[in-house]
């Protein structure tokens, strides 16, 4: 069975779970303990992601762990929805941030969103080691990528 | 009371890790505000105060080409160069520094090989490898094989890691023409009982290639008591340097292979209508050689010949025994590769945990180790996982940073909960 709109639609990152959440809770974390298990718990909120999805073309090049990303572009709204699956939980959670910045936006909105200033903000890269950095950018990049597929 | 601090100070004299740590000016730093526990050996290894002092002042007072003759400089030049193989000859007990040449790695040393035996090998030609070898022992194999029409064959593995001799037995036969398997296991650290294979592999004409990258950081190998025809390092992985290798060769197998590489220094004359090859082992070392970090591996390989050795592997088993032990403490933990001749490396799983998220939380406690396939992806199907986590061990780690290694992998345990 491949995704329902409704799936797409239901995502909670972005929606519910919001930016200001994710930089509030941020804000608040003083060691890498805490900050892991946060971003563990936002890996828990990725909804269910269909089997017949992990898929060569819906696979993510260059991440340690295995990483899947489909999208939909919804008429109505004009915006774009994004689902991402990993096998790995601390890339879940990474996968869950990028959720919450870029998912369920016009293309155009997306495309003007500054990650890495975000990544910044939450102090991210310095706490990834680079291999990781690398698979945070292939996602990146390759969500970049659709939006200005949709937007052209 | 007295007679047994005594015995602890003789213990402590034979091996005193604290003393050899100091020769590591790396390991003293914090990463993530802990304090370094460098776990990843297999991957490569950390160099001695003595092997950055040679690169040093070989840079300092001796630089010049080698071989070139003509002046002071290259002339010492060439005597540090030719005094390192005369090291790594009487490393690994070859008859002569004919049979010694250098590389750029193991990696390098297998596809000169591989490459050398190409005009013996025909269609329906079988090489025969080993289910836990490094994809550097497999693909120079496979690409020779798809030139001449040979097959790769892999000898099986057990659920402990250990070779199947019964699979063995049963793929040596009339068509096998190179047996080319690892002494150690990088993924299960499992030491194979190569010496007998060989012997078996020699009697049917069966020429044998050992890989000994992960063997040469924990014990010495012997090339002319396990009579294999070619042997192969790298350096890094043994203290030294990057960037260099060692490939030990029998002279009349190099003899009658043709060179890897043309260019300078491997020819004896050059001219249009005809060029010939210079000698051993200089044929097959085209260009100008790494020069610097041959010296660094001739020090480093001094500066473990300054160690008793002995004591070494036994500080080395003590690690590995304190980790199988602490292995309970994590619930969940599995060992994978659980042979009877193991050096010092664990490679392990723990469920509901991904080996990167294992790999990411250590690193966050200054925890260093390798997660992923290890270039071994055939022997990861054939324990169906991703990819594991990897510790390994080497001789200046100490029995405190193996608790620390447990102590930090409950914590991401409690992290999951």
């Amino acid at each position: 069975m491949t995704a329902s709109k409704e799936q797409f639609l239901n995502n909670p990152l972005g929606k519910d779970t919001t930016l200001e959440d994710v930089l509030d809770a941020f804000e608040f974390l003083d060691d890498w303990e805490e900050r892991y298990a946060y971003i563990i718990d936002l890996g828990k909120q990725l909804p269910g992601f269909p089997d017949d999805e992990r898929v060569e073309e819906n696979y993510v090049h260059g991440c340690q762990s295995q990483v899947w990303l489909i999208h939909r572009y919804d008429e109505d709204s004009g915006k774009l929805f994004l689902l991402i699956d990993s096998d790995a939980m601390i890339v879940r959670g990474l996968a869950a941030i990028i959720l919450v910045a870029l998912n369920a936006k016009t293309p155009r909105e997306l495309l003007a969103t500054d990650i890495d200033e975000l990544f910044e903000q939450l102090d991210l890269f310095r706490h990834i080691s680079p291999t990781r950095g690398n698979g945070l950018r292939a996602m990146v990049g390759k969500i970049r990528d659709i939006a200005a597929a949709e937007a052209a | 009371m007295t007679d047994l601090s005594v015995a602890n100070n003789t213990q402590s004299m034979a091996f005193d890790v604290q003393a050899i740590r100091r020769d590591f000016p790396i390991l003293h730093q914090e990463i993530n505000g802990k304090p370094l526990v460098y776990l990843d050996n297999g991957a490569s290894a950390q160099k001695p105060q003595a092997v950055l002092d040679a690169m040093d002042r070989y840079y300092r007072e001796m630089h010049s080409n080698v071989h070139r003759g003509a002046h002071t400089l290259g002339d010492r030049a060439t005597a540090a160069f030719e005094g390192s193989r005369e090291t790594v000859r009487e490393f690994l007990n070859a008859p002569s520094t004919r049979e010694i040449i250098w590389t750029r790695g193991t990696t390098e040393a297998i596809n000169l090989v591989a490459n050398g035996l190409a005009p013996r090998l025909k269609a329906g030609d079988e090489i025969l490898v080993s289910h836990m070898e490094h994809h550097a022992n497999i693909v120079p194999w496979q690409m020779v094989a798809e030139r001449t029409g040979a097959r790769v064959v892999p000898i099986q593995v057990t659920p402990q890691g250990e070779l199947d001799l019964d699979s063995f037995n049963s793929l040596l036969n009339e068509r096998t023409r190179v047996l080319a398997i690892t002494h150690v296991s990088n993924v299960l650290g499992t030491v194979n009982p190569i010496a007998p294979l060989i012997e078996q592999a020699k009697k049917q004409g069966v020429l044998t290639l050992v890989d000994g990258a992960q063997a040469v950081p924990h014990f010495q190998p012997d090339v002319q008591a396990l009579g294999c025809d070619f042997y192969v390092f790298s350096s890094h992985k043994l203290f030294g340097p990057t960037g260099i290798g060692v490939l030990y060769g029998r002279a009349e197998l190099l003899e009658e292979m043709p060179p890897y590489q043309g260019g300078g220094e491997m020819i004896e004359r050059v001219s249009f209508e005809r060029t010939t090859w210079n000698v051993l082992p200089y044929k097959f070392e085209a260009g100008t050689p790494a020069i610097a970090e041959a010296v660094g591996l001739g020090a480093a390989i001094d500066y473990l010949n300054s160690l008793d050795r002995k004591a070494m592997e036994a500080a080395e088993n003590a690690l590995l025994r304190q980790a199988n032990e602490l292995v309970e403490t994590v619930p969940g933990m599995e060992i994978i590769g659980t042979a009877k001749q193991k050096v010092p490396v664990m490679s392990f799983k723990i469920a509901g945990l991904h080996p990167s998220d294992i790999g990411t939380l250590l690193d966050q406690q200054g925890i260093a180790i390798r997660t992923g396939h290890h270039c071994a992806m055939p022997l990861m199907d054939f324990y169906g996982v991703p990819g594991t986590a990897r510790a390994s061990f080497a001789f200046y780690n100490t029995l405190e940073e193996v608790e620390k290694l447990f102590t930090g992998l409950q914590k991401i345990q409690r992290l999951f909960a």
